[in-house]
């Protein structure tokens, strides 16, 4: 293709966003610190509390979600028809989750 | 066929149905990947979601954690199960250490963090078409890529082959390890979502090892300059953003809960 040697000649380089950048690692960093504390509450809470350990764990893995579909996949920066086309479906996983999660402990109960 | 009536074709753009207009701001490809993502977010969780429901039907242990041992009546405690290190033996033998719960899964994590991050650095640089920094993180994500795979095949391996001393299946018989029909750890069922779960994100870990070397090759051979555009990059960032992702979640349900 003719066109794409000179298209090739033209390119120009922009400087790193530093702001964009600084964010980047910010993110990467609560990352770490959450998992770090998920870590934390698996050995210092006791497995007694067992219902205090569990949520803890969905609570800080939905705010590492978040932070990964809204920062590095930028879901929270596309456009709002976009963010929902994508969140609202994860309804029926959330239902389907509770559904069955019961239904096993009926299993339990029943064998 | 015999009579043709003019047909009218409107401008692009002149109404939101008239074509032409891109209401998500995305390109195809973009949106491909993201409807993608979103049917593969189904596959993970129906997988996910089964485990929760075949966990909560078997007994749990409700003893103390420091007499815990594995049994096929009871559902074991991940980190019992996953407590090993690769050259654990010398640490045994200089400091006396032999217990490591989820110390390995922990490392595994780190390491996909921050390979997610080296990606969303690749795309940033995309983005302002500088193809020596594309290929500085793509490099480094390749590296995170290929360390986590690597875990895996060891986690795998020492899975497979057990450690500990092994369960009687059998009358007179011990059983090492485990495989989809027999445990050492617990109920077959145990052994078995572990098989399928980190198999199904390992084999999701790899293809996106390919794609990113794909990306690399791409970049350091020049198409994308030549295309006048990264967007390549950001669609198979999207791939390994999710990737780490399901392993945030597989992290929480398999090993931490």
């Amino acid at each position: 293709m003719a066109h794409s040697h000179s298209e090739e000649n033209t390119i120009t380089v922009l400087p790193p966003d530093k702001e964009r950048i600084k964010k980047l690692w910010q993110v990467a960093g609560i990352l770490g610190i959450i998992t770090a504390f998920e870590f934390a509450v698996a050995f210092l809470v006791p497995h007694e509390w067992k219902d205090i350990r569990v949520w803890t764990f969905i609570l800080m893995t939905i705010v590492k979600a978040a932070y990964i579909v809204g920062e590095f996949m930028h879901l929270r920066h596309e456009t709002k028809v976009l963010m929902w086309s994508i969140l609202i479906p994860i309804v029926f996983i959330v239902w389907m989750l509770v559904a069955f999660v019961y239904e096993g402990m009926a299993i339990a109960v029943v064998r | 066929m015999s009579h043709h009536s003019p047909v009218v074709v409107p401008a692009p753009g002149k109404t939101e149905w008239d074509g032409g207009v891109s209401p998500m701001n995305a390109s195809y490809g973009k949106l491909m990947m993201w409807f993608f993502l979103l049917s593969d977010a189904f596959t993970f969780s129906a997988l996910l979601i089964t485990y929760g429901l075949v966990r909560s039907s078997h007994a749990a242990y409700d003893g103390a954690v420091e007499s815990f041992v594995f049994s096929q009546t009871y559902w074991p405690i991940p980190e019992m199960v996953f407590n090993s290190l690769p050259f654990q033996e010398y640490l045994t033998q200089w400091f006396g250490w032999t217990h490591f719960p989820l110390i390995f899964v922990g490392i595994m994590t780190f390491i996909l963090i921050m390979s997610s991050v080296t990606m969303v650095l690749a795309v940033e640089a995309g983005q302002r078409m500088d193809r020596r920094a594309v290929e500085k993180w793509m490099l480094w994500t390749l590296l995170g890529g290929i360390c986590f795979l690597s875990c895996q095949a060891w986690e795998w391996s020492h899975f497979i082959h057990g450690a500990h001393a092994g369960q009687a299946v059998l009358e007179n018989t011990s059983f090492f390890g485990a495989n989809l029909v027999h445990n050492q750890y617990g109920p077959p069922d145990f052994a078995d979502f572990f098989f399928f779960i980190t198999g199904f994100h390992g084999f999701h870990v790899f293809s996106g090892v390919l794609l990113n070397f794909l990306i690399f090759y791409n970049t350091v051979t020049g198409v994308y300059d030549r295309r006048g555009s990264y967007e390549m990059v950001e669609k198979v960032g999207l791939y390994w953003h999710f990737v780490d992702l399901v392993w945030v979640f597989v992290f929480t349900f398999f090993y931490l809960v």
